[in-house]
């Protein structure tokens, strides 16, 4: 019983080492790429279109949508980040249907590297739209004794979204072990549905709360308030 | 440990390739793709539109000239309707003249034949009672009816009123030709001694005289001098009958 696939190794020499989660990982970069270089070869730009092509532009546009709920004027700019996060997530939620399979977002080593790139990209957008000025002085907010708190929040919630992952990621796999040596019929495969569920709906606030942060960096000089729909979901 | 550093910079770098590849194979080029459908939807849109606007207006057009046309229609209508009814009335007008044209004609013609026929009726009726009268008189005429009649010629001459008596004398008189003296017969010697002695007497002057016989006077003697004229003749009577005749012929048509 692995608790994450880190722990699958299959090649090591010193600190280097090819263990599940990379390659399941590279595995899911390889259907994702491959997948859209097979759509996006022969897009169509008239009203006739595939329907891989029209999944995709759904997936696409759906994305760019809620970008654009949440706050941010220019969804286009966020879309290959954010989006990217989301389809990441998803697609190693949905790829629990096939046997073998450990989802790469089950170690906490990979949701600590998306939190991390998250960590990054909130005050690089922020810089990018505001001026590091500007964004550093929302630090002092309301005042200067708030400033180890601000930084405080800012780690916090960098943890606390890749624990989420995490979590929900590794309980799915660890819960349908566990219950296919115990009742190995049809419960597993019930469970496995609410996995999925559970799977998708963990890659959408992830990449909703990314967006959430992204989007109060980058309006700054407004009042930071978060829309109601992101905190719906937030405690998971 | 559940974290493993080297797997989370790997996991990293890893993102960070796919981040970018999704870029490049996916994000692009379905943005494109919807861009330029959306573009290519709006162009069309607004082609559409501009054909409906295209089109309303050829519509308008249409139904202006339509309108024109059932107008111009109409009024053209209205006025052969108007030249047809000019033209009928015009020639009813015609034909009813000419009608009546045909009808005075024929009435007129019917008349005129009416009264030829009357006219022709009255001539043949006079010149056959005429030519009975002339007839019988002439059947009559014999030497006392002349005697007669030289009776009535002197009679007459006696009788004359004054200014015939002075216009005649003086024709007479101004005469270069001898005095001519009709009859219907023969005058004998006798009658005509008594008749130059009767015309010296008269006119107290010798008068010279030439007699000549006229049997056209049907019965009866006239003395001709110098364009006067002294006549008792039956044809005199004859000729104031048919003149009186044709008077009253005439005033019956």
């Amino acid at each position: 019983m692995h608790l994450s696939p880190d722990e699958i190794i299959f090649w090591q020499y010193g600190f280097f080492k090819l263990n599940a989660t990379i390659v399941y990982t590279w595995g899911l970069m390889g259907v994702l790429v491959a997948g859209s270089i097979l759509v996006t070869r022969k897009l169509s730009m008239g009203l006739q279109r595939t329907r891989w092509q029209n999944l995709l532009e759904i997936v696409v546009g759906g994305i760019a949508k809620q970008i654009e709920e949440v706050g941010l004027r220019q969804p286009r700019h966020y879309l290959g980040f954010i989006g990217t996060l989301f389809l990441f997530v998803a697609s190693a939620a949905l790829f629990t249907i096939v046997p073998g399979y450990e989802p790469p977002t089950g170690s906490l080593s990979t949701t600590a590297a998306l939190a991390i790139c998250v960590f990054v990209a909130v005050p690089l957008f922020g810089i990018s739209e505001n001026g590091p000025a500007e964004y550093f002085r929302e630090y002092l907010q309301p005042t200067f004794i708030m400033l180890p708190f601000n930084i405080i929040s800012e780690l916090s919630r960098t943890l606390a979204l890749a624990v989420r992952l995490f979590g929900n990621m590794m309980s799915g796999t660890m819960i349908l072990a566990i219950l296919l040596t115990i009742t190995p019929y049809i419960f597993p495969i019930a469970l496995s549905v609410l996995g999925l569920l559970t799977g998708m709906v963990q890659a959408y606030i992830f990449s909703i709360l990314a967006t959430v942060y992204i989007a109060a960096a980058a309006h700054a000089r407004e009042p930071k308030i978060e829309p109601d729909t992101t905190i719906k979901h937030e405690p998971r | 440990m559940l974290i493993d550093w080297f797997t989370v910079v790997a996991q990293v770098v890893n993102f960070l390739i796919l981040v970018w590849l999704l870029k490049r194979f996916l994000y692009k080029p379905i943005l494109d793709a919807i861009d330029a459908r959306e573009k290519r939807i709006a162009k069309e849109l607004a082609d559409a539109a501009a054909k409906m606007s295209d089109a309303e207006k050829m519509h308008d057009e249409f139904q202006r000239k339509n309108a024109e046309f059932e107008q111009q229609r109409e009024a053209l209508l209205s006025k052969a309707t108007e030249e047809a009814q000019t033209e009928r009335q015009r020639l009813l007008d015609e034909a009813r003249q000419t009608a009546d044209t045909l009808l005075t004609k024929r009435q007129q013609a019917m008349r005129n034949d009416a009264q030829n026929l009357h006219q022709e009726l009255g001539r043949v009726t006079q010149r056959e009672v005429f030519a009975i009268a002339r007839k019988a008189l002439a059947d009559l005429t014999d030497a006392s009816l002349e005697q007669r009649m030289v009776e009535a010629f002197m009679h007459r001459l006696r009788e004359m009123d004054e200014q015939s008596n002075a216009d005649m004398a003086h024709a007479l008189q101004t005469a270069t030709e001898p005095a001519l003296v009709r009859s219907a017969f023969d005058l004998t010697e006798l009658q005509r001694a008594v008749i130059q002695k009767a015309l010296s007497e008269t006119f107290s002057a010798d008068i010279s005289i030439r007699f000549e016989a006229a049997p056209n006077l049907i019965s009866g003697i006239e003395l001709i001098a110098n364009g006067q004229k002294l006549a008792w003749s039956v044809a005199d009577y004859l000729a104031s009958l048919e003149s009186a005749v044709n008077d009253l012929l005439k005033v019956k048509n």
